[in-house]
């Protein structure tokens, strides 16, 4: 007689169980325990992120997964974000939204992250998905307002359309005017990104009206000061504002309007926008600012006394991101004014002039990491730094999980000593234990790769410019690095030596981007060749590596894990294995 | 350490068939060194720079350094109109029956024939040679663009100049698709 096994509970009290478990994380280690738990695990997984939309294919993904609620995909490799990816190279939505449609006439959610989205696809989505609730478009491009007047027309229960960062093409229709007088359902609206003509503040108003939900409004730019109190008035309910364009002089009737609207909010904890603020009218924010946990000025160009002024009303802040007009002295005000401060990111004001514009140097950074005792982020661009500040700030925060720090001219050196920063980024490693994510930056040897690999066990990725002497420092990071998921790397002498040999580890991470390194097609080729589970994609616009001598680098190499094999939608300029693909000459 | 010039060891190399291993040094090196210019397109070449200069060359670019994104970059330096000199015209260029899109700079080219040329050699295709009265017709291309107004119109049947004021967006149509456009 079989034995009764504690785990043959009844499918749908499994069921019940796994929806508490909401994690992907979670919900693997689950599917893997037996397969009776994987079968009933896949029934009802709602949720599903797919880190690289190449790594699997929606075919595939519905097959296993047939009753998804929500989706997130994306695309392209970060270094995309700096335009080191050509136009064209992929990352297109339409064949996922396209099964999708068939399979999932369910679905509510779809976040899309540096993916290619065409009016189309929007289109599809509209008139796919009865009870569409979500849409985030992050950094993506390829669409014009008239797939959102598909959507704001459509659907029905839409609650949040977040386009932040994304690049939409003004096609002249006013779609914010096709959400019908009975949508109210708004929860999350934003529209930042786009351009002066893309949206009628008339039907902004109207829709922000009847939209008793609405909780985060980010407008775009050319919505005048004088109507910012009328949105304001209209939704006093709001916790996450952006706001538009700051008027050129100080009205004072403006003012008041703005600073008695802005006191109506009781429930405001975030603010950006701030494009082209006058410092002026900054204090008719003064009656939030205590309650203020994010704060966004990094597309505000006030200075440092401005500044502190401003945070010094802020001392509940957790999350604070300013360009580097703030200077020391600010990063000082805020350090002693800010103790919840957990993220802090500074932008440059002029990234492309050599000389400073503001005074901004490490001493800001070690200011913040000794007085404010929570922080863990960090994204830091500043034109000095010594390797005595960065062990400092090890010291101080191990606590840190994300530290970024560009010193903008490649090939810095410590200015006090005049050495490289292999010492100062070996102490961040060294100390903050739980640190995921690394840039790194400045001259920097093989030897920061080897204490990279020995301390930062719980890294998940790195990104690493102009820096290194050999192939070695690339061993050491694949090497030692054993929780590393996504390695992105430009300009650095690494190539097939450290690569070949550790072929196998590429495997067990997301993707690896190298452009401008010393690894040649040979190599590719060799890698494509011992490894079946991986894509090597050799991006060249340069024409055909084969013209080559197979000891010829390569321009740009991405290489990521993939079980859907080789994608059908590579332009001329992307050369994997598969001859024949590789030589498809028309579009 | 300042008189150990070693500038091979300093070379960032690219790796040119044949070339030499740069002996790979272990000493600290010399302080800050010039960057070569990279460019996305054309060949790669690195400079080797006397420490001893006094006056760093101007500053050249180097693509996507800092990694500032460019929607920051835009936002912070105001959208420029293209037409009165902002740092480039980049148009996007779509081809019927293309899966993706390219985009260029309009600003690079001087003249039709040489902004056709880069078209074909950019898509792989012909698009032939222009004619006032018949268009692009023999091709089995024909370029045309949204103007200011919306209007689709034929890549040809304005002066340079004031395609280049107007052009916002690129589009290759099938050749026989096209006919309909341009006609005088």
């Amino acid at each position: 007689m079989p034995k009764r096994l504690v785990y043959s509970l009844p499918d749908e009290v499994l069921e019940h169980v796994f929806s508490f478990i909401q994690s992907d994380k979670d919900r693997n280690v689950v599917s893997a325990v037996s397969k009776s738990w994987y079968e009933i695990e896949r029934w009802c997984r709602r949720k599903i992120f797919v880190g690289n939309c190449y790594a699997v294919s929606p075919k595939m993904v519905i097959r296993r997964f047939p009753h998804v609620r929500s989706i997130e995909l994306k695309g392209k490799p970060h270094f995309a974000d700096f335009n080191l990816v050509p136009d064209g190279w992929g990352g297109y939505v339409l064949p996922w939204i396209t099964e999708m449609a068939g399979a999932y006439p369910w679905l509510e959610e779809i976040r899309l992250k540096r993916m290619v989205v065409t009016d189309e696809s929007l289109e599809l989505i509209a008139k796919s998905f009865k009870d569409f609730k979500v849409l985030v478009l992050a950094s993506c491009e390829g669409f014009s307002t008239d797939g959102l007047a598909a959507i704001a027309a459509s659907c029905k229960n839409l609650r949040e359309l977040d386009l932040r960062e994304s690049e939409v093409d003004d096609s002249s229709v006013h779609w914010l005017s096709h959400f019908p007088e009975t949508y109210t359902s708004m929860v999350s609206l934003n529209i930042s990104c786009l351009g002066s003509d893309e949206v009628s503040f008339s039907a902004l108003e109207r829709l922000v009206s009847r939209c008793p939900n609405l909780r985060s409004l980010k407008l775009n730019r050319a919505v005048p000061l004088d109507k910012t109190a009328n949105i304001l008035r209209l939704a006093p309910q709001l916790v996450e504002f952006g706001t538009c364009t700051y008027s050129a002089e100080l009205r004072s009737d403006v003012f008041s309007n703005l600073a008695g609207a802005f006191s109506n909010c009781k429930e405001l904890r975030s603010l950006c926008g701030f494009w082209d603020v006058v410092p002026d009218y900054l204090p008719a924010i003064y009656s939030v600012c205590s309650r203020l946990t994010s704060l966004n000025l990094s597309y505000a160009t006030i200075q440092s006394p401005d500044l502190i002024k401003l945070v010094s009303h802020c001392p509940s802040l957790q999350r604070l991101l300013v360009l580097d007009y703030i200077e020391d002295s600010g990063l000082e005000a805020l350090a002693s004014n800010c103790k919840d401060l957990q993220e802090l990111r500074v932008f440059p004001s002029d990234p492309f002039d050599a000389e400073p514009n503001a005074s901004l140097t490490e001493q800001g950074l070690v200011a913040v990491s000794l007085g404010c005792p929570k922080l863990q982020s960090v994204l830091y661009f500043c034109r000095r730094m010594s390797n005595a500040a960065l062990v400092t700030i090890a010291q101080n925060r191990p606590n840190l999980t994300r530290f970024r720090l560009c010193i903008i001219e490649p090939n810095t050196t410590d200015y006090l000593t005049g050495e490289p920063f292999d010492v100062g980024f070996g102490a961040i490693v060294e100390h903050c234990k739980d640190l995921i994510r690394l840039s790194l930056s400045g001259l920097l040897t093989d030897c920061v790769f080897e204490y990279i690999g020995k301390y930062a066990k719980k890294l998940e990725m790195l990104s690493v410019a102009f820096a290194g002497d050999s192939d070695l420092g690339l061993h050491h990071v694949l090497s030692g690095c054993e929780s590393l998921r996504k390695l992105e790397i430009r300009d650095c002498p690494f190539g097939d030596k450290a690569l070949l040999t550790n072929a196998a580890k590429l495997e067990t991470m997301r993707s690896l981007w190298m452009s401008s390194c010393s690894v040649s097609f040979g190599a590719c080729k060799l890698l494509s060749q011992k490894m079946p589970r991986l894509n090597v994609e050799v991006i060249d616009e340069r024409g055909p590596p084969d013209s080559r001598p197979e000891n010829c680098t390569v321009d740009k190499l991405y290489i990521y894990r993939s079980v859907a094999g080789l994608r059908f939608d590579m332009p001329p300029f992307v050369w994997t294995k598969d001859e024949d693909l590789a030589l498809r000459l028309s579009p | 350490m300042e008189n150990d010039l070693n500038l091979k060891a300093t070379e960032l190399r690219l790796g040119l068939p044949g070339s030499d291993e740069p002996e790979r040094q272990m000493t600290p090196r010399p302080n800050k060194r010039t960057l070569s210019d990279i460019v996305s397109e054309g060949s790669r070449s690195t400079t080797e720079e006397d420490h001893q200069d006094t006056a760093p060359p101007a500053k050249v670019q180097i693509v996507g350094w800092p990694p500032v994104r460019s929607y920051r970059k835009n936002c912070l330096q105001g959208k420029k109109d293209e037409v009165e000199g902002g740092t480039g015209m980049y148009v996007k260029v779509s081809v019927d029956g293309a899966p993706y899109l390219r985009k260029i700079d309009l600003k690079v080219y001087r003249s039709y024939p040489q902004l056709l040329l880069a078209l074909e050699n950019m898509f792989k295709l012909t698009i032939g040679a222009y004619s006032e009265r018949e268009g692009y017709n023999g091709s089995d291309y024909a370029p045309t663009y949204e103007d200011r107004d919306g209007d689709w119109m034929l890549v040809g049947d304005v002066p340079w100049e004031m395609f280049i004021s107007s052009c916002k967006r690129l589009r290759i149509m099938k050749g026989s698709e096209a006919r309909g456009l341009g006609c005088i």
